[in-house]
């Protein structure tokens, strides 16, 4: 196994040697800036003048602090004590089950609701970062008028006026345009609008949606239906382009049920299979035993040959035979951004294999009002551009940026007398419209809203809204004349409709603590599948495919003013703060392009110039274009960053785009990618092994000439404690999704660089996801490690520390002092694993007051000069000890629970007491797959992993 | 070429190399002397609140526990400030007219939080837990002083790290312990104890 070449980057598969030499540098190239020159006299002047200057900072007389106490203290708070509520975080139109910790009042962090269903306790990297924005000082703050701050007072003036008239002529040209509404009290005030204005229209439009697979839907069953997957139950999956563990609704769930098939004892095989067929390497794809690279034309051609068992393919032909013997027990599932065709395929397949029932249930729309979203808009632009609008109040959405480019949209919108914006920023549509109403931001109102299997929460407010923003409910309620009602009002009124007073006060309280909704689930539909008329696709002879995607830190825009998804690396490019084109090698080669080389794309007229970024696995002859970039309003981090793939996308391809011409425009541009920041030089870090190997070798981790005897050390033993604190990571598990590390960056007060300082190698980040390759370099093997800090027994960079500043715990920690820390980064040049990062300016300083706001006050800020890392979340450590001690007892095995492990929603880390050999850690540790990065170097890491396990299919020929 | 220094030149040279020890050793000392005064440390001196409220008065006086008003010292980090209500419980009938105590009224009738000086301050680099201290039998006393001795209070000690060393380091010497386990100090001394 040592003889596997893993590689992380093309410059260091095609020029090993080469790059292993760089390595030895002590600065990457480009990370030192120039000194300015200076010479003795100059020096020693500025040396005389700050050693003055530095003593006298001393001499300034500390600043009193005021205690500001409550005036009538609540009655839940103690001071110093956290709160959780319950509440969901909305992306979408879904919820995702969150509980929000709050600090006297601030919400500072994100976990998952263990009682909800599309959370069962864990997060994503979205719903992490979502504290960000509320704190984001780009946030709209004002309503504004044609661009000058006017009054709520004012706009619901207008709004009454305008609607006034309107009342007589049943509504006509009044249009409410709304993302996708799951809102039970949303729908039910839009239908209350609708039945005060017979003629208005309710429009919803969001770019990334499910118009597919409804579209395939009405057709096999005569209407919509929403399907639901049961991951655990199936022992074969097959995923046509359906990245269903990052960016479906329901993928916190789907990579709980997915992951707690991949794990397996020597001997046993309880191991689920997944095929992926996709032309974007995706978490899906690269968790796959069995992946394969297609373009999007191709995709459709394979999935009709796997319905009609009719192909020359030995790969297919494996496939399909695997999922003949898996009856009832596989599940195929096609990605949103397949087409109906590929969609219909799929729900016959599920038919066929009599997966209906079993591990594919069809479910009751979750959406109260499902429609077509594209069709929907393209009626509304139709009728702007008609005239037949005369006031649009767009509630939610972006649509200016997001609409496809065909339509037009914001020409149709300049037709409109009387546009209204209530959005969260201020951007491209607040621009377009006469009036602004800042949106509240989730943690600042009431609501409610469905998860994607219908599960309803009731989502509650931890804040007052910090810029007087309103909340949909509030505008539609202004449109429907009752402007002075609150949120709270209008969500208690729809659901208290028909109960008695004193039921419902009781369900009230118990639906909004607990996070649910009881018994509101949506009901299995009764459908019944009929085959459709077999629509052919048309034939994939175009030159260049393009292939949309939403962004997988960013999605659609939404998010590129949160600076903590800006500075995510991208699950497999580790690209950060732009987005780019991704190309595979040979079409590169063809092209004659290389990284960071500009390509001009042309598709249907229009062209966009964008940065190549080549991508090993991709699908030959097709280019994938991330969405979310590209911005001109709407942030400081939004605007002005990467290209915009919105302008290539029209309302007939919005997923696929045939007949591009593509061409190296010659320019050149800086992507920053930090996949080849913080090396480990290649020294066998992932192992792996199929389910099979593992049976006849269990210890396949072990490689030769490792771990020395546990004599060897200078360094005394530590004597035996009660608590030792260690940590095991499962990689055959992880599925890359980013949760953790944003998971960590909030947790632990981690700034954000920037795209230059990153270039550099500057993150902070103190969890990284290491992705690797392995293999042929167009069907490369994809590998993720999580790495953060090891808490080596015996930490090298320990005894460099001239000052004691990292030192080691009686329970294992490795510990950094902060105030102890005088910068001189020997413990970062000792460490192995580059784990330690340096904060080389004071990040934090320029983030602005409300920021502050979001710090988690159970960890220092840290300021310039001062070197940190992954602590294990000592914070946390540090309260269980105290409540244990406080009640005389041990600290319990799960007490402890770091911020990663609580966002995981793959369950691959585990942190815990290893001194007990009852405690989960350890019996984990025990496993036979358990291995320590580096441990030649008589590091002895307290986190270890487990070896990846694949299950392949043995019919499958290694190509 | 004449000489450039005078003879005299050796002695101060010397004299200089020789008195360098000494005057860096008494700066040293000057140093450590400044930085432990209550100059420095503000130990021992009163601080100026919104209301001259007394401690000696409330505590030796009338005998209310330390609890009633810092509620939180035994469940949280912080022991808790009283809100002006628990203030008003007593005053809007004691000294109910008293224009001492008119901040406190006018706190509660405004709805707005009096304002009090903070005396024991930590560096925000600390993170110090009253209820496990507490717990482990550290009197309020033992880090606090006589506050039921201090008309207007003062901080007693001068919170430096070497002053919470001593306990840390020598918990018995400290501990109101009856019968309890003392943690042994090489638990205690573990820098995330404290800082983090």
């Amino acid at each position: 196994m040592t003889t596997e070449k893993f590689w992380r980057t093309l410059d260091e598969y095609e020029n090993f040697e080469e790059f292993q030499k760089s390595l030895q540098d002590e600065f990457r190239p480009g990370t030192v800036t120039q000194p300015g020159v200076l010479d003795r006299r100059e020096f020693l002047s500025l040396m005389s003048a700050s050693l003055a200057l530095a003593g006298l900072t001393s001499c300034a007389p500390s600043v009193p602090e005021k205690i500001v106490p409550y005036v009538r203290a609540p009655e839940e708070i103690v001071p110093g004590k956290p709160l959780f509520f319950a509440t969901a975080f909305p992306l979408g139109g879904y919820g995702l089950g969150i509980l929000a910790e709050s600090h006297m009042g601030r919400p500072t962090k994100i976990e998952g609701n263990p009682d909800h269903p599309a959370s069962l306790g864990a997060t994503d990297a979205f719903a992490q970062a979502s504290v960000l924005s509320l704190y984001d000082p780009d946030r709209s703050k004002a309503i504004t008028e044609g661009g000058s701050i006017t009054t709520w007072d004012a706009f619901i003036t207008t709004l009454a006026m305008e609607l006034e008239p309107k009342r007589l002529n049943k509504g006509e040209g009044l249009r409410i345009l709304t993302e996708t509404v799951t809102s039970p009290t949303l729908a039910s005030q839009l239908k209350q609008i609708l039945e005060q204005f017979p003629s208005a229209r309710w429009h919803q439009y969001e770019p990334v949606n499910s118009d597919s697979a409804r579209t395939a839907s009405q057709m096999a069953f005569g209407r919509h239906v929403d399907a639901r997957y049961h991951f655990d139950k199936a022992d074969v999956i097959l995923s046509l382009d359906a990245d269903f563990l990052l960016t479906m609704p329901g993928h916190v769930r789907h990579a709980r049920e997915f992951t707690s098939r991949r794990r397996a004892k020597p001997g046993e095989n309880g191991m689920n299979r997944l095929y992926v067929v996709e032309s974007t390497p995706s978490t899906t794809g690269a968790v796959a035993d069995h992946r394969r690279a297609a373009r999007p034309s191709e995709i459709y051609q394979i999935a009709s040959q796997i319905h009609e068992a009719a192909t020359s393919d030995p790969w297919i032909d494996a496939l399909i035979r695997d999922l003949q013997t898996s009856r009832g027990k596989s599940i195929v599932i096609a990605g949103p951004q397949q087409p109906p065709e590929v969609h219909l395929i799929v729900q016959g397949l599920n038919e066929k294999l009599g997966n209906v029932g079993q591990t594919v249930e069809y479910i009751e729309p979750v959406e109260p009002n499902a429609v077509d979203q594209i069709e929907s808009l393209r009626e509304l632009v139709r009728d702007m551009q008609a005239g037949a609008v005369d006031s649009l109040v767009i509630v939610g959405g972006n649509p200016v940026y997001t609409a496809p480019v065909d339509l037009e949209f914001s020409k149709g919108l300049a037709n409109v007398r009387l546009r209204a914006h209530l959005s969260l920023y201020e951007d491209e549509t607040s621009e377009m419209c006469h009036w602004h109403v800042p949106e509240t931001h989730f943690l600042e109102s009431w609501g409610d809203i469905r998860s994607d299997d219908g599960t309803t929460t009731i989502m509650q407010p931890l804040i007052n809204p910090l810029y007087a923003g309103k909340s949909a409910y509030e505008v539609l309620s202004s449109v429907l004349g009752q402007p002075t009602r609150t949120t709270y009002e209008i969500l208690r009124e729809e659901w208290g409709k028909g109960q008695n007073k004193e039921d419902f006060e009781k369900a009230w309280r118990k639906s909004v603590h607990d996070g649910v909704v009881k018994e509101q689930g949506s009901r299995n539909a009764n459908v019944r599948f009929r085959e459709a008329p077999k629509s052919e696709i048309r034939n994939a002879n175009s030159e260049f495919e393009i292939v949309f995607r939403p962004d997988p830190t960013v999605f659609d825009g939404r998010f590129a003013n949160n600076g903590w998804l800006q500075e995510l690396p991208k699950p497999l490019s580790k690209l950060v703060w732009d987005n780019a084109a991704l190309v595979s090698p040979a079409s590169a080669e063809r092209l004659g392009v290389i990284n960071n080389d500009v390509i001009e794309i042309k598709s249907e007229g229009r062209a966009i110039r964008a940065p190549v970024w080549i991508s090993p696995g991709h699908a030959d002859n097709c280019v994938t274009l991330f969405l979310g970039y590209g911005r001109t309003r709407g942030g400081t981090l939004a605007s002005n960053r990467g290209y915009n793939a919105y302008s290539l996308r029209t309302s007939t391809s919005p997923w696929i785009a045939q007949n591009a011409e593509v061409r190296k425009s010659g320019e050149r541009y800086t992507l920053v990618s930090t996949q080849e920041h913080h090396s480990m030089e290649n020294r066998g870090l992932v192992r792996r092994a199929s389910v099979t190997e593992y049976a006849e070798r269990p210890d396949f981790v072990e490689v030769e000439a490792e771990t020395p005897p546990r004599s060897l050390t200078l360094y005394p033993e530590y004597p035996p404690e009660e608590n030792a604190w260690g940590m095991a990571i499962d990689l055959s598990t992880c599925i890359g999704c980013n949760a953790c590390v944003v998971a960590c960056q909030a947790e632990n007060n981690i700034p954000v660089v920037g795209k230059i300082e990153a270039g550099r190698s500057r993150e902070m980040h103190w969890l990284r996801i290491d992705r690797y390759y392995q293999g042929d370099l167009h069907a490369p093997e994809m590998f993720f490690q999580p790495v953060m800090c090891m808490h080596c027994e015996k930490a090298p960079c320990e005894p460099v520390c001239p000052v004691a500043a990292t030192t080691h715990s009686n329970e294992g920690l490795n510990e950094m002092t902060y105030n102890r820390c005088v910068g001189t980064r020997y413990c970062s040049n000792n460490c192995p694993y580059k784990v330690r990062r340096f904060n080389f300016f004071d990040f934090h300083s320029n983030e602005g007051p409300s920021m502050a706001l979001l710090y988690n006050p159970d960890v220092t800020v840290r300021s310039r000069g001062v070197m940190e890392k992954c602590t294990y979340c000592v914070q946390r450590i540090n309260h269980a000890r105290i409540d244990a001690k406080k009640e005389d007892r041990a600290i319990r095995d799960g007490e402890v629970v770091t911020a990663c492990q609580a966002a995981c929603p793959a369950d691959a880390i585990v942190f815990g007491n290893i001194a007990d050999a009852e405690s989960r850690v350890s019996k984990i540790k025990a496993e036979p797959r358990n291995y320590g990065l580096l441990t030649d170097l008589n590091t002895r890491p307290r986190t270890t992993y487990l070896g990846k396990l694949t299950n392949p299919n043995p019919e499958v020929k290694k190509a | 070429m004449a000489q450039i220094f005078h003879r005299s030149t050796n002695t101060l040279s010397r004299v200089s190399i020789f008195g360098a020890v000494f005057i860096v050793a008494a700066l040293a000392t000057v140093v450590s002397v400044v930085i432990r005064s209550p100059y420095f440390t503000e130990a021992r001196v009163v601080r100026v609140q919104p209301v001259p409220f007394s401690h000696k008065h409330h505590v030796s006086g009338i005998g209310i526990d330390c609890r009633y008003c810092h509620t939180s010292v035994e469940e949280s980090n912080f022991a808790g400030i009283p809100p002006t209500k628990t203030c008003m419980n007593c005053h809007s009938q004691v000294w109910a007219d008293s224009p001492t105590l008119e901040p406190v009224r006018a706190s509660f009738r405004e709805d707005r939080s009096l304002e009090w000086t903070r005396v024991n301050d930590l560096p925000d680099f600390v993170y110090f837990d009253h209820s496990i201290h507490v717990r482990r039998g550290v009197s309020c006393t033992t880090c606090h002083g006589p506050v039921d001795q201090m008309p207007m209070t003062w901080r007693e000690n001068t919170l430096f790290m070497e002053w919470c060393l001593q306990c840390h380091r020598h918990p018995e010497r400290y501990l109101n312990v009856r019968g309890q386990h003392i943690e042994s100090p090489r638990k205690l001394t573990n820098c995330s104890v404290c800082h983090r």
